[in-house]
């Protein structure tokens, strides 16, 4: 046996690791949160890393996972060794091709982070529904439950899918096991090599399609043929799980750890037994051996290899002694006699009885439970719920343990302080910001403990779902021993607050174990802190009798050079507090580690790294916590206390990350939610805020148009309104001679502002005494939060402007419509966003959107809040979020649906002219809704209408009234990114646009798909760097706009916001009047851009684009081909920079210069190509001549003269 | 005609020598710049401080947003090295050695002293003939004294001198207080050679944006007399090579230099806006003037009309406006009223 090596990994890497070494071909396609597996093959192989072979692997991007799973068997029936990763949807999107796979006995290995389906809700969080919806494909099924258990089977499988000729779906528990950082045993490449067999592969080879030897495989088959062709395949599957067990024995002989198909570890005399599979085994595990310490008979049995399912060892893995078996499923399948697992096993001890297998004499009692869907916790608290519920005379079957269901009273109680964990485990938790660099200063806090110390260490952080201002929370532990906690840390032996802002809303003491220490960026000095701290923060640690420290990171990171990242110094106060380490020797392994880190970042990192180190332990301090509590203040709710009380009760307490404490009831059976919630948040996460000088203003109102979140508004409305303005609220005469007479205010929503600061980059204004200063200058937000949050609700105490008097071509006339979308959870200065906020306020009322998945679709519809708003009517968008791949084709069933309710409520309205009477029959059937005062009639007759109908007991009156509203225009929205619309949706949306249906496309087009953290899509631009383009994307941009353009009945647009603003609000209207398919394009920055002073500079970067030529702004409108015009407008003019020049100012083509500078040269010559090539094109096609029939003359040569 | 000259050492066959400016990133110009005729080229400068800020950029870039959302953990994929150093720079000499036959000085632009001492050994490993070090800041600190600021350029180059064995010159600006004194103290620090005076970013205001954008406007012939006064005054007076730059469009600009004692003529603006085959025009024009005026050689004219060898040496002196002007009769009628 080899002497071991350890790494600290997490579940992704160690799988990639294996997967890498012993495959050449990889078809994969991001989603989370397998996404980092392919992009660690993908990196690897752009290093030119060699697999074990002695080759690199080809790594292929898809446009889909069906794509992925198309190319792989491809690779596969011509005898690659080949694999691919996926998760969730992606695995759904596999299973047509799996069947194809197994069918054809095709040895491959796709490992899976077992994710959540898309039910009532998407969720990116781990269960095996996924895995369970593949489980009859023919798939052998492993399943690991730790990070070193998953390196291992990923080995296993790998050598024994070659062996068996089955293909293998080994599978892991997403974010807990394929995020969770641990110290693990690698597996040496030798011993990887060895247990491959050569022999089986050589076969694999020589099975392989090829016109050398041609073979006909993929045939068709009629009823006397394919049932018993199906059958054929069985000897491979019996022989399939010795195969297993021999490669596990193999494995065992050459590393040490034994594994087998089935598990069982506890009392040899156990009574109770639960079975499970996945990440909750270690957790089972550990709860067991806590228990049978404690003299309890219970024992538990991992089951490893689920599918092919060996009856007869899953019954010999069974103590004679059980009398009662729990089997838990970490899934769910409503209406079936119980879930996938339970049911085999059932099943299998059934038959194993009758068989005579194993030392059960007489069927035990068997019941079946779910737990842990979406990552829902697993503790051994709940383990042991499980096992006493075994004991209880009638044990609840079908239940659930982990959640409250107070509806169809399944769920199990379970006592919250039970605890296995032991005294010589130090648990750290640390609360950090996103931008803090808190968890990356983690990952490496136990890199160093777990590969210089003898310990082990494991690390698991919990995100927030929003992207800007979010929290994350990380949970370490360390120890001496193995450690199988794979549940979250709950007693703390160290906290640390990252961000003194969380104290307000978060008890981050109630962790903590007493005589624990706690430790505290802030901005106070020790003496000032305590009377700072909200009381149940005294409360805690006077209870806990915690030690106390402080430091004011942040000014000491300021001091040395490294800005908002306060990690490095928080990583020293760790370890010298925690005592993992003796303190001098962790400060020289943090620098070691910053060497190794940075370095290839270039010395000013390191140095500032270093500095940062050095200038920590003086500034860090002892807070002697006082006997006594001082303080008065409380701790905030979730949300404000004039929010309805659903979304207090409920959504409040999402907000404060207490979702755990809600019982079943609190939800909607249907996943529907209220809209216009995200008004109640109120986050605070500005350090500086716009404040507006009237008297510089020019009231173009480009700062309303950009704000990503809505949070800086315009309203024009009459001076006597101003009475009961507060003393500090600011207004001006209105300048627009419009809106003569009349007062003007911008007002800032101090506390929903993410401070981003585009407004102010985008103000053109300039105060002539001091031109530093613009119409809007960010500000500090503090002293201001409490005086601008009273002005903020007098603002949204004045009336909207009349829709009708509104000029919706002129920006600052249009820009006073009300947002129905505000304050997201997008990134600060997102550059999507502006772009729904516009479409929000000239269609919100009367807004119908699918979205594809996406940040769009996570922003916009992720719990607990939404933007999407309603107007004082109640009107506003009404969204839905179906899935990533079929979005297009979503939003036009949205369109044929509301066209047939109209003509159907047309055909009542006729019949109902004699309650209605002829003229509203005919105003309602007639109705130009062409502007907003149409629209507005309409909304007037179906009111009469409804009034008409009040009481009318007739069929076709109860008929009518529910679809009524339908008459009223309805503006169907299909919104998506690019990864959606050039990739993954894009056959759905050809296919809509070519439908000729009236829909609107909005691609929101950051050329990257950034949700997922920034791979290659089809709109990615030639030089620019992104996952799967490690080396810039070698090939253009697709033109999604041309190909559009090609059917002549599509309304095309190509905006950018920041370049021209009327001119994509000129886009928007015309799209929404065209009654035909639309689509813009719509040019998005984005934080996958790396962009200068965090996307504060987005808009002017578009200005760049599109001055270089690198984007055209354009308008297709087949109305004008109608009319005898050329349809193309070409509305940006030629370029008036280089396009290196726009290129350089974004990280993603700069990195090149900086990472292949050879390459740079050249793919930056060659974009500079396509920029010219494209403008040509579209001079010459916008200045063809047209001809009646919409088509443009060519110009013909003239007649040859004889 | 014999142009040859020398410069900080170096034989050179003519003294026209374009200096550091993007003219000579591309290894295809500096190519072109040596068939023109060039008798030595400067490289562009390698700038501390902007691989400095790439460094802490880069870094920025690939760690904003991180860690912050469970679905995109990253941005960027990660590279396994970058180029973040002077390697590209060391390169472009190593290249520019190898593909021309005239000597390549390398320019250094530094901000810390480890950085002047480091690039600048690297740079004489990668073949650099001779190294010119720019060094100017804008000194803005109320508090810090000349002599402070003075103290700083002799120490940065008695470090480069210590760690390099090719000649180094120094490139400076003409704001001292005592310009000849502070020439004198770099020779005595170890200069080998000066180069005056440097051209930098000059503010400027738009007056539509209201921004103040700093800019560089390239040089017309009025600017040649502010060299040429110290070239005159500085030449057979301290041990120290010449050169002249700032101004030098034509074959006569060259030419008054090289009376005033310059060892080579730089030129920039003038190639950047006639392109490189301007050397050679320059050069014919030199051979002609010399020829039509009989003289011999380059060697012959240089320092003749320096302030030791000319004829009135109080003219180099004369900074007076009224004295000036004295020789400047105004006359009313004369004047062009200003539109």
């Amino acid at each position: 046996m080899n002497a071991k090596t350890y790494i600290t990994v997490d579940g992704n890497e160690a799988v990639a690791y294996v997967s890498y070494r012993l495959n050449e071909v990889m078809a994969i396609y991001p989603i989370t949160p397998s996404s980092p597996m392919g992009e660690w093959c993908d990196q690897w192989a752009a290093e030119g890393k060699r697999n074990l072979w002695g080759t690199i692997p080809s790594v292929v991007e898809m446009q889909s996972e069906g794509g992925a799973a198309g190319a792989l068997h491809g690779a596969l029936q011509t005898g690659a060794l080949a694999n691919t990763f996926t998760a969730s949807q992606g695995l759904l999107l596999k299973i047509p091709n799996m069947y194809k796979i197994a069918g054809e006995l095709l040895p491959t290995v796709f490992h899976i982070t077992a994710r959540t389906l898309a039910t009532h809700a998407l969720s990116i969080f781990g269960d095996h529904s996924d895995v369970m919806a593949a489980r009859a494909t023919g798939f052998a099924m492993l399943a690991s439950a730790s990070v070193q258990e998953a390196m291992d089977f990923a080995l296993i499988a790998q050598a024994a899918t070659f062996k068996a000729r089955v293909p293998f779906l080994h599978f892991f528990d997403g974010f807990r096991t394929s995020h969770e950082v641990q110290k693990i045993a690698v597996i040496p490449d030798d011993i990887m090599l060895s247990m491959m067999d050569v022999k089986a592969i050589e076969a694999h080879r020589n099975r392989a399609l090829s016109p050398d030897h041609p073979v006909l495989r993929g045939t068709a088959q009629n009823p006397d043929a394919f049932f018993q062709g199906r059958e054929a395949c069985n000897p491979f599957y019996a022989a399939c799980p010795d195969i297993v067990q021999q490669v596990m024995d193999e494995l065992a002989r050459k590393v040490g750890r034994h594994y087998h198909l089935f598990d069982y570890v506890g009392a040899p005399d156990a009574e109770r037994v639960v079975v499970l599979m996945g990440s909750g085994c270690e957790t089972a595990h550990e709860t067991v051996d806590y228990l049978v310490r404690k003299g309890e008979k219970v024992g538990v049995v991992k089951v490893r290899l689920y599918r092919p399912f060996d009856i007869k060892q899953f019954v010999e893995a069974l103590p004679a002694s059980v009398r009662a078996i729990a089997v838990l499923d970490r899934t769910k399948e409503p209406g079936a006699a119980g879930e996938p697992l339970y049911q085999d096993c059932v099943a299998a001890v059934y038959e194993g009885l009758s068989q005579g297998w194993g030392q059960l004499r007489s069927m035990p009692r068997m019941i079946g439970g779910r737990y842990g869907l979406s990552s829902k916790e697993f503790t051994p608290a709940m383990v042991k719920a499980v096992l006493d519920n075994l004991d209880a005379p009638q044990p609840k079957n079908h239940f659930t343990v982990g959640i409250q269901d107070d509806v169809s009273h399944t769920s199990l109680d379970y006592d919250p302080d039970f605890s296995t964990e032991g005294d010589d485990v130090v648990r750290a938790m640390f609360y950090g910001l996103g931008a803090d660099g808190t968890v990356g200063a983690n990952k490496n806090s136990i890199k160093i403990i777990g590969e210089e110390t003898d310990n082990y260490a494991q690390g698991y952080f919990v995100y927030d779902s929003k992207k800007s201002g979010s929290m994350t929370v990380s949970h370490l532990r360390f120890g001496p021993r193995e450690i199988r906690s794979t549940y979250l840390v709950s007693r703390a032996n160290f906290v640390a607050c990252h961000q003194p802002v969380f104290l307000e809303r978060h008890d981050v003491t109630q962790p903590l174990v007493p005589g624990g220490t706690f430790l505290l960026n802030t901005p106070y000095s020790k003496d000032e802190i305590w009377d700072k701290l909200p009381r149940p923060i005294q409360e805690g640690l006077i209870r806990k009798k915690a030690k106390f420290y402080v430091i004011d990171a942040t000014s000491v990171a300021r001091a040395s050079g490294m800005g908002g990242r306060i990690n490095t110094i928080m990583q020293v106060c760790f370890f010298a507090l925690a005592g993992v380490l003796p303190k001098d020797e962790a400060i020289a392994q943090i620098k070691k580690s910053i060497q190794k880190t940075y370095g290839k970042k270039g010395e000013e990192v390191v140095r500032k790294n270093i500095q940062a180190v050095d200038n920590t332990l003086a500034n860090l301090h002892e807070v002697p916590v006082p006997d006594r509590v001082t303080s008065t203040v409380d701790l905030l709710p979730g949300v404000t206390p004039d929010a309805p009380e659903y979304v207090r009760s409920v959504l409040g307490k999402l907000a404060l990350n207490r979702g755990d404490e809600l019982p079943v009831s609190a939800f909607p059976s249907d996943g529907t939610f209220p809209t216009a919630t995200a008004r109640f948040e109120k986050r605070n996460i500005a350090l500086e805020i716009p404040v507006w000088d009237e008297k510089v203003c020019i009231q173009c109102a480009k700062c309303v148009a950009v704000c990503p979140h809505a949070c800086i508004r315009m309203k024009v409305y009459a001076p006597a309104l101003l009475t009961d303005a507060p003393a500090t609220f600011k207004s001006t005469d209105a300048r627009n001679p419009d809106w003569k007479g009349l007062k003007f205010t911008l007002q800032v929503a101090p506390e929903d502002c993410t401070g981003c600061a585009l407004c102010v980059d985008v103000c053109p204004a300039r105060n002539k005494q001091e031109a530093k200063l613009k119409a809007i200058n960010m500000r500090p937000q503090a002293p201001l939060r409490f005086q601008e949050r009273d002005n903020w609700n007098f603002f949204l105490t004045l009336p909207e402007m009349d829709r009708r008097k509104v000029k919706l071509t002129q920006l600052r006339s249009q820009q006073v419509l009300q947002p129905l979308f505000e304050f997201s959870g997008a990134c600060a200065g997102c550059g999507e966003t502006p772009y729904l906020k516009m479409l929000s306020q000239l269609f919100g009322d009367r807004l119908l959107i699918a979205n594809a998945t996406g940040c769009s679709s996570i922003y916009g519809g992720n719990l607990p809040t939404t933007p999407y708003a309603c107007d004082a009517a109640g009107r506003g968008p009404a969204w839905c979020n179906s899935l990533f791949e079929d979005n297009a084709e979503f939003g036009l069933g949205f369109r044929v649906s509301l066209d047939k309710q109209k003509e159907f409520a047309g055909e009542l309205v006729r019949k109902l002219a004699p309650v209605l009477g002829d003229d509203l029959v005919s105003g309602l059937l007639n109705a130009d809704q062409k502007d907003e005062a149409g629209i507005y009639e309409q909304r007037q007759r179906v009111a009469a209408l409804k009034q008409k109908l009040q009481g009318n007991s007739s069929l076709e009156a109860r008929l009518l009234l529910p679809i009524a509203d339908t008459l009223v225009k309805k503006s169907v929205w299909i919104v998506g990114g690019d990864g959606w619309a050039y990739d993954i949706g894009y056959g759905g949306l050809d296919h809509v646009l070519a439908s000729g249906r009236d829909v609107n496309v909005l691609v929101l087009d950051t050329e990257v798909y950034s949700n997922t953290g920034g791979q290659m899509s089809k709109s990615t631009p030639r030089g620019a760097v992104a996952k799967f383009a490690a080396g810039g994307k070698p090939l253009p941009k697709k033109d999604l706009g041309l190909i559009c353009m090609t059917y002549g009945n599509i309304y095309v647009a190509s905006v950018a916001l920041g370049a021209k603003d009327e001119h994509t609000l000129r886009a928007f209207l015309e799209a929404e009047s065209y009654a035909g398919p639309s689509i813009i394009i719509a040019y998005s920055h984005c934080i996958a851009h790396g962009i200068a002073v965090d996307m504060g500079v987005g808009m002017r970067q578009q200005k760049l684009l599109v001055d270089s030529g690198q984007w055209l702004l354009y308008r297709y409108d087949p109305r004008r081909a109608a009319a005898g015009e050329n349809p193309l407008q070409l509305d940006s003019t030629a370029a008036k920079a280089k396009v290196q020049e726009y290129l350089l100012s974004e990280n993603r083509f700069r990195m090149l210069t900086k990472s292949k500078p050879e390459e740079a040269k050249r793919l930056f010559e060659l974009a500079q190509k396509d920029a010219d090539a494209r403008w040509q094109f579209y001079a010459h096609l916008s200045a063809r001549k047209p001809s009646g029939n919409g088509h443009a003359d060519e110009p013909t040569a003239p007649q040859a003269k004889v | 005609m014999d142009l040859a000259t020398t410069y900080l050492g170096l034989r050179l066959n003519n003294p026209l020598v374009p200096s550091a400016s993007p003219l000579a990133e591309k290894l295809d110009d500096v190519k072109r710049l040596a068939d023109a005729g060039a008798a030595a080229i400067v490289l562009h400068s390698l700038f501390e401080e902007q691989l400095r800020l790439e460094s802490a950029e880069l870094d920025y870039h690939l760690t904003h947003g991180t860690e912050s959302f469970a679905e995109a953990l990253s941005y960027f994929p990660e590279s396994s090295e970058y180029r973040l150093g002077p390697e590209e720079y060391l390169d472009h000499i190593a290249k520019a050695k190898a593909a021309v036959k005239i000597p390549i000085i390398a320019s250094l632009n530094g901000s810390t002293l480890g950085g002047w001492t480091d690039y600048a050994s690297k740079i004489q490993q990668a073949g650099a003939d001779a190294l010119e070090l720019n060094i100017y800041s804008i000194p803005t600190d109320f508090h810090l004294a000349a002599a402070d600021i003075e103290k700083t350029y002799l120490d940065i180059v008695g470090a480069v001198k210590a760690a390099v064995t090719i000649p180094v010159a120094v490139k400076l600006s003409p704001f001292f207080t005592n310009f000849a004194n502070m020439a004198q103290r770099l020779a005595e620090a170890g200069a080998n050679g000066l180069v005056l005076f440097n051209r930098f970013y000059q503010p400027d205001i738009d007056l539509e944006t209201l921004e103040v954008k700093p800019n560089v406007l390239l040089s017309t012939p009025m600017a040649m007399r502010l060299p040429l006064r110290w070239i005159a005054i500085l030449h057979g007076r301290i041990p120290v090579s010449l050169a002249a730059t700032g101004g030098i469009h034509r074959a006569t600009d060259a030419l008054k230099m090289l009376m005033a004692g310059a060892d080579v003529t730089m030129m920039c603006s003038a190639l950047l806006r006639h392109g490189p085959q301007h050397l050679a025009t320059v050069r014919r024009e030199m051979v002609a003037w010399l020829e039509q005026h009989e003289y011999e050689s380059i060697a012959q004219l240089k320092g003749s009309l320096s302030q030791k060898k000319c004829a009135d040496p109080t003219a180099f002196e004369r900074a007076q406006y009224m004295r000036a002007l004295s020789s400047y009769t105004f006359d009313p009628a004369m004047v062009t009223p200003a539109v």
